[in-house]
């Protein structure tokens, strides 16, 4: 690993987004919006946005950063710049890290304005800190990138990478506890659903909104920033310099 | 001088794309500081055996030495270059951050920058989006990056496609001016006229070597008028072997 390289790739990631202003603000707006819209919606119905809210927060950015960071390295791999990056001193892990950082950058940044917009536009009320959902919003946008990394090793093209999304993350959302209590689940689905990061991202959320601290918050946290750290390790050790 | 320094040793290379095979035990060597044509009609082979060189092809067996070290090793990462077909660069950036990326990637000084961009005469596009510019000016900032921090060996994978005959010579004065600085240059074509420019060619014919030669050999040897006709003489007089 070397900083430098790495440091060098994230700018140019963030460059690249810099000439796309439309990709910026729908990145920004875009999760803000639809948790206004589910707040429009249940406006006449009382507590019911204060019970959905927050796993919504934390839903949007991860399915948000999940289809942007797929997209754009598989962009990467298709246009011949990545097979030219491999012939560089640049290493895997800085390559893979380098878009880390720069779409974490962005994810912190659309967490910061969605979290804002909910709590304080939208009236989204939660027992515990408003910075903990913040917390909460941005790792489960890192989640999103780093699964959407590792899922582009495993896209040939852009049609696939997009068929990745129902795969791998709408049944996260099914069985990640928004829609039934995970412990009220048949057994066999609560046991897959133990193995799901995106459960734990609404344990996280249902931690915040009920005001519970240390260990109930920072268990499931911990398991997402694992499960983000172990999709990273996965997508730089299936990155290969060589190809048929 | 050419003949007793080698800067790429293949031997006995065999690649496998799907169910075909590209190679089955190609042996060749491309001279040290001279400009290699690699030619050939398209799909014989010529990006393959230029991918095994820089080391991102797949190889199934045989040997890929590149300036005393395995292709593709740590070593070699700074000192090859390599201008792959499409223009491998960044359209969203403009052409001097794309510089300036790889050039940071390589550890170049930053002067090489200016200097590469007035060797592919784009000084004046510096600022623009790659994107925005015509695809022969494309294909040059790729061309541009191939050739930030002085690399030892250049694989040039058919660069001068689609480039109007001006700016071809252009380029072509360019390569010899980086082949007069000591470098290797492997080109790739399918233009015969191109041939004419190199210092020595490799004729490709379905993953075969049909050729390896001067430009000035292969025309005497084959009597023909042009690369051109020589390139179909020595088929013919294959296949009736």
């Amino acid at each position: 690993m070397n900083g430098m390289r790495l440091a060098a790739t994230a700018g140019r990631v963030l460059r690249q987004l810099s000439h796309d202003p439309r990709s910026i603000a729908l990145m920004l707006v875009a999760p803000s919006l639809l948790v206004g819209l589910f707040a429009w919606l249940f406006s006449d119905n009382d507590g019911v946005f204060d019970r959905f809210g927050g796993p919504i927060l934390a839903l949007f950015p991860f399915v948000v950063m999940f289809l942007i960071t797929s997209i754009t390295t598989l962009r990467e791999r298709r246009s011949g710049t990545l097979e030219r990056l491999m012939t560089t001193p640049l290493g895997k892990a800085d390559f893979i890290l380098g878009y880390a950082l720069a779409f974490g950058l962005m994810a912190t940044l659309q967490a910061v304005v969605t979290v804002t917009f909910a709590v304080w536009v939208c009236g989204l009320e939660v027992a515990g800190e408003v910075w903990q959902l913040g917390l909460v919003a941005v790792v489960d946008a890192l989640l999103g990138t780093a699964l959407g990394l590792l899922a582009s090793a495993f896209a040939r093209t852009e049609f696939q990478a997009v068929q990745f999304m129902p795969v791998l993350v709408f049944p996260q959302i099914i069985l990640g506890g928004l829609f039934m209590p995970r412990d009220q689940m048949p057994d066999v689905l609560h046991a897959i659903s133990d193995w799901l990061p995106l459960s734990y991202a609404i344990d996280a959320v249902a931690a915040v909104a009920a005001g519970d601290d240390g260990w109930d918050l920072y268990r499931p946290l911990l398991i997402v920033v694992a499960f983000a750290v172990g999709s990273l390790v996965l997508a730089s050790l299936t990155l290969r310099r060589r190809t048929p | 001088m050419m003949n007793n320094s080698v800067a790429v040793r293949v031997r006995g290379l065999r690649v496998r794309r799907g169910r075909t095979e590209v190679f089955d035990g190609l042996d060749v060597d491309i001279a040290a500081g001279a400009i290699t044509g690699l030619l050939g009609p398209s799909g014989c082979g010529k990006t393959t055996l230029m991918r095994s060189i820089v080391g991102v092809q797949k190889v199934a067996g045989g040997t890929v030495t590149v300036l005393g070290h395995a292709a593709g090793s740590a070593a070699l990462r700074r000192r090859v270059a390599y201008d792959t077909q499409a223009a491998s660069v960044y359209a969203d950036l403009t052409v001097r951050q794309n510089l300036r990326y790889f050039s940071r990637l390589i550890g170049a000084p930053a002067s090489d920058i200016d200097r590469v961009l007035d060797a592919v005469g784009l000084r004046d596009q510096a600022g623009q989006i790659v994107g925005s510019l015509s695809g022969g000016q494309g294909s040059r900032v790729s061309l541009a990056v191939a050739m930030l921090g002085t690399p030892d060996l250049i694989v040039l994978d058919e660069p001068t496609v689609g480039l109007d005959p001006l700016l071809r010579a252009e380029l072509w004065e360019v390569f010899r001016g980086v082949a007069d600085t000591g470098a290797t240059l492997l080109v790739s074509s399918h233009v015969m006229d191109e041939a004419l420019r190199c210092d020595r060619l490799l004729l490709m014919r379905a993953g075969r070597l049909v050729a390896d030669t001067t430009p000035a050999a292969l025309l005497e040897e084959t009597g023909a008028p042009d690369p051109d006709a020589a390139f179909l003489a020595l088929i013919q007089r294959e296949e009736a072997a």
